[in-house]
């Protein structure tokens, strides 16, 4: 594998990751439990997309054939995606979202402050621009997470029961591959499994402020990062890309 | 078109157009122009995001075009430059003010607005980290009871 085929692989994981959760998030836009949350949903969801455009935007510049953050985002199909699992999940009720939302906003903050100093300029300078803005969505679900866990005994057991069903889905974050190996002997990125301690503490210290238990188990999904995604994926695409498959080109 | 228009008499032009989202304070104040500069006889202006997806950027980008055309400009570029990234510090002094007077709390570095744009007082209390666009949260004053913006520091 190239240095390029690897940092294109690298820039879909990191633009299909935001794409996919924005997509999901925005799935709560009109039906959030209150309208702060509402609006703050809308706006985590813009800053998602607006990164994407970047690294989606570079990763068809590193392939070379001609493809806008657009074609890789509405014209690929499931099995081309290389997000986590994690981001695909349904958004079950709120607690759920949320908690998927922290376990991610962790990892992301971690690795984007990782990124910033990337031997390759591109991608430290996106990354120094989007880490602003994780830093601000993990500030928001980080409380959110403790204002719930640590809340009424409705609120704690949801929370509670997000957390070990989300659990199984977070490992796929530290698994290495040829990828994270070309990458990260180059010094673009981290390998993936050196943000594990770091995101296990930010997480431990967080989940303990909520008076939730993290799950005894280390059983990890996995296969997002390669294309093999759930069944969940294929209904996401079916809504985001409808529009430019039944009217290739529209654009307003 | 005679003698190019000198960088400082371009500066002015663009201290004189309106940020979309809050007409009050320019794109200047803003801090979003990074560079304006002639290579040969095109003028190239460097503009920054302030946040990723925000939707204004490309108002914005038709509001410089707009302006710097109005001016008498013909060869224009525009380029997106994204470091070093924008902050909240990189708004003016005149920005500042003009937004408390507007009724928007300017950007605090303790990460919340230090009185209310209404009646000064400091006993306040966030509502939502997030507000009408990218760069604003919602706060609310104990004393007078107004719900007002906060302009994010980030």
């Amino acid at each position: 594998m190239t240095r390029d085929e690897a940092l294109f692989q690298f820039l879909l994981r990191l633009g299909d990751n935001t794409v996919i959760l924005s997509h999901r998030i925005s799935e709560w836009v009109g039906h959030a439990p209150v309208l702060e949350e509402d609006i703050a949903v809308a706006n985590t969801a813009l800053d998602l997309i607006g990164q994407t455009q970047l690294w989606l935007g570079l990763a068809g510049e590193i392939e070379g054939k001609d493809r806008s953050a657009d074609d890789l985002a509405f014209l690929r199909d499931a099995w081309d995606f290389r997000n986590l699992l994690l981001v695909e999940r349904p958004n079950g009720d709120f607690g759920k979202t949320i908690m998927r939302q922290f376990l991610f906003d962790a990892w992301q903050t971690i690795m984007l402050g990782k990124l910033m100093s990337s031997t390759d300029e591109r991608v430290a300078e996106i990354a120094a621009k989007a880490s602003k803005e994780a830093a601000y969505h993990l500030e928001r679900s980080a409380s959110t997470v403790v204002g719930l866990g640590d809340g009424t005994d409705e609120s704690h057991d949801r929370m509670q029961t997000a957390l070990d069903d989300l659990w199984d889905y977070t490992g796929e974050m530290f698994l290495s591959d040829e990828v994270d190996e070309v990458l990260s002997a180059e010094g673009i990125a981290p390998a993936a499994a050196s943000l594990k301690d770091e995101w296990i503490d930010l997480v431990d210290r967080i989940l303990a402020d909520a008076t939730l238990a993290i799950p005894d188990k280390n059983y990890a999904h996995k296969g997002g990062k390669t294309g093999q995604h759930t069944e969940h994926l294929g209904f996401i695409l079916a809504d985001m890309q409808f529009l430019q498959r039944a009217y290739p080109g529209a654009s307003w | 078109m005679g003698a190019l228009p000198s960088i400082n008499t371009v500066w002015e032009w663009l201290d004189a157009v309106p940020d979309p989202e809050i007409p009050v304070i320019s794109l200047v104040d803003l801090g979003i122009i990074r560079g304006v500069s002639w290579q040969d006889d095109t003028l190239v202006v460097k503009v920054t995001p302030t946040y990723s997806g925000c939707p204004a950027t490309s108002i914005i980008n038709l509001d410089i075009e707009t302006a710097l055309r109005a001016n008498g400009i013909d060869k224009l570029e525009l380029k997106r430059q994204l470091s070093p990234p924008w902050t909240t510090d990189w708004l003016s002094a005149k920005g500042r003010v003009k937004l408390q007077e507007y009724g928007i709390a300017p950007p605090e570095p303790a990460g919340g607005p230090a009185n209310c744009p209404q009646c000064n007082s400091t006993n306040l209390s966030g509502i939502s980290q997030f507000g009408s666009t990218p760069c604003k949260a919602q706060w609310r004053c104990d004393d007078c009871l107004e719900p007002f913006d906060y302009f994010k520091c980030i």
